[in-house]
């Protein structure tokens, strides 16, 4: 027992170069500092800065790395950078409208009485008095709130139905026929109707039916169904597909019948998946415009029922209020109203999601022991 | 309870595939019998048209007869959700329903089918089952927690207890231990002991052990080649085919030269 404990600490011979642990930051400081600099030659501006300094941090520990930990370990760095890139490119948008929609609309919303009052009797006058003479905003919400609830309700009360049936006979009993494929064909094709379009067939089926002029709250629920019902085929399709054959197999093995199989072994494994891919649906259709503008109407009071006359919503409320102001000289108040209905409507569709998640949590199959 | 099954001239089609070809056989009412062969020799197939679950398949069909205690299963008007509660059947994963407690899950059979059942009746009916199954013991104080929270030699006999709750004339198993521990099989093995006593038991499979062990008569299938249907080579009492079988296949099979 001699000289076999080296004091040198001698470096492993399974490891390479590595960058130490601080290194990202480090660049990522210099990048920064380095690209405010440039950018304060040629003008300061926050997006040049973001993007030269995105540029310059991948360069900067790109080549670093290289140097450091050889090509391999370099290549991934860079994967790494594009990666993360990407991400925060496709964040962007979202935040920025948030903020925006939550900057504009707070006043609004924070407004007293926006929520619970509708704009039955609220004239220019209000508005112009509010400008000049600082007097608090009138009107509010309420009737477009009511409608967009009540048309969006009517919606799901028809495609649900209709969506999941049809799902169910695709999976279960349509066997690839020429009928359900093309169910599926067509299914896909409504999937890409413009929303516009089904506006119209909802309102000229009316015209034809009930008659000339017919602007309701059902026509528009029509209209919405119609850009709903391919939505929930398909991820109630999707749903039904992925319920393993071995429970349908072992239902059917204990003498039960299709039918029954299919309602009480099938649809309950595959619930959580079609309650969240219909509330999905209804968030996608609540924020349309088109279809309820060419088939509700505008409207300023309150209205709770949907088969007779015209009903505001909350999309065709913002659209009205930024483009014809109830006060053409003064649209400032009209705009924040907007803005306030914006932030309720994205508010409206967050919950939707988020009632998506929690239905789909009650709803999974329990694996509790 | 417990019936035998005869089965004249049977040939099972795929399409226009010919899967399995003129099976004739005839098995004894409280008795187990076990299908053996290599894979893809139509064993599980021809176990499935004994109570017509291969139908579930789109295409398949058959031509000739299977007579349950004389009976046509196979006959005009003959309603394969009968058969199918008369003929129960345990497959080779377990499979038990997700979304129902493991006392839900042996009354699956009775309440799926809307059938009215007292409260006592059904405590009775999924103890009598479990302990058929020899899973009593085990799940007696966690009858309202999920079935897939079991092990899996416990959910293959919580399967098997929800077969023998409907109360079937004949019990098939397709290789019901194929994904089991050897514990667990050995409990299944003297589950099915146990089970001839009452039932007709039809068991696929691949462990030629297991079927000397539990099997009073065997039946051996082969194919020819790729392509060509499934027959039934020997059918005989399981000593005879293990130990001096007939047919030169069946020998080079149960001693493992065969290829």
């Amino acid at each position: 027992m001699t000289a076999t404990m080296t004091p040198v600490k001698k470096r492993s011979a399974l490891t390479k170069g590595q960058l130490p642990k601080w290194a990202p930051y480090v660049v990522l400081g210099l990048a920064l500092i380095l690209s405010a600099a440039i950018m304060a030659l040629i003008g300061f501006n926050a997006f040049g800065w973001g993007i030269l300094t995105a540029i310059l941090f991948t360069a900067g520990l790109v080549g670093w790395s290289a140097a450091a930990e050889g090509g391999r370990k370099a290549k991934d760095k860079l994967a790494t950078c594009l990666v993360v890139g990407s991400f925060l490119v496709a964040l962007l948008p979202l935040i920025s409208v948030i903020w925006t929609v939550l900057v504009n609309g707070l006043p609004g919303l924070t407004d007293p009485g926006f929520l619970s009052t509708s704009m039955n009797g609220v004239t220019g006058a209000f508005d112009n008095k509010t400008v000049e003479e600082g007097a608090p905003v009138v009107g509010g919400i309420y009737h477009a709130l009511i409608g967009t609830l009540l048309i969006t309700a009517v919606a799901t009360v028809i495609s649900v139905p209709v969506g999941l049936l049809t799902a169910i006979y695709l999976v279960e009993y349509g066997n690839d026929r020429p009928l359900a494929r093309s169910i599926t064909f067509f299914v896909d094709v409504m999937t890409g109707i413009p929303s516009i379009v089904a506006g119209l067939f909802a309102a000229a089926f009316f015209f034809a039916v009930v008659g000339p002029g017919t602007k309701t709250g059902a026509v528009a629920a029509v209209a919405l169904s119609v850009l709903m019902i391919p939505v929930v085929v398909r991820s109630s399709e999707e749903m039904l597909k992925i319920v393993p054959n071995e429970l349908r197999e072992a239902a059917y093995a204990l003498g039960v019948r299709k039918w029954r199989t299919i309602l009480k072994v099938v649809i309950p494994t595959a619930i959580s998946g079609i309650a969240s891919g219909v509330t999905l649906a209804i968030a996608r259709v609540i924020g349309e415009t088109a279809p309820i503008l060419v088939t509700a109407g505008f409207a300023t009071s309150i209205n709770y029922n949907v088969f007779s006359g015209w009903m505001a919503s909350l999309p065709t409320f913002i659209y009205t209020q930024i483009l014809n102001p109830t006060s053409p000289s003064n649209p400032d108040p009209s705009s924040m109203r907007a803005w306030g209905a914006a932030l309720v409507l994205i508010i409206l569709v967050m919950l939707l999601n988020l009632i998506a998640r929690l239905i789909a949590r009650m709803f999974a199959p329990k694996t509790g022991r | 309870m417990s019936k035998r099954i005869d089965v004249k001239d049977l040939n099972v089609y795929y399409g226009k595939f010919l899967a399995v070809e003129d099976v004739n056989i005839n098995i004894d009412a409280k008795s187990v019998t076990a299908f053996i062969g290599p894979s893809g020799c139509g064993k599980s197939t021809f176990l499935r048209t004994l109570n017509r679950m291969h139908e579930v398949i789109p295409g398949a069909r058959v031509e000739g007869e299977v007579l349950l205690d004389g009976d046509n299963l196979y006959g005009p008007g003959v309603d394969p959700v009968t058969v199918r509660s008369q003929i129960g059947m345990v497959f080779q994963r377990p499979n038990p329903f997700p979304t129902m407690s493991i006392r839900d899950n042996v009354l699956a059979g009775v309440k799926l089918n809307n059938q009215k059942i007292s409260k006592g009746e059904a405590d009775a009916l999924v103890e009598r089952s479990l302990r058929g199954a020899n899973l009593w013991n085990e799940v007696k104080d966690r009858l309202a927690k999920p079935g897939s929270g079991l092990s899996g030699g416990q959910q293959q006999r919580l399967c098997i207890a929800r077969a023998i709750a409907v109360e079937p004339q004949v019990i098939l198993m397709d290789e019901p231990c194929s994904a089991l521990d050897p514990i667990s099989t050995l409990a299944i093995e003297d589950l099915i002991n146990e089970l001839k006593d009452q039932y007709t038991v039809v068991i696929v499979t691949h462990n030629m052990q297991q079927a000397a062990r539990v099997s009073e008569k065997t039946a051996f299938f082969n194919i020819a080649g790729t392509g060509k249907p499934g027959k039934l080579i020997e059918y005989g009492d399981t000593h005879t085919i293990f130990s001096n079988p007939t047919e030169k296949a069946t020998e080079d099979y149960v001693s493992g030269r065969f290829g």
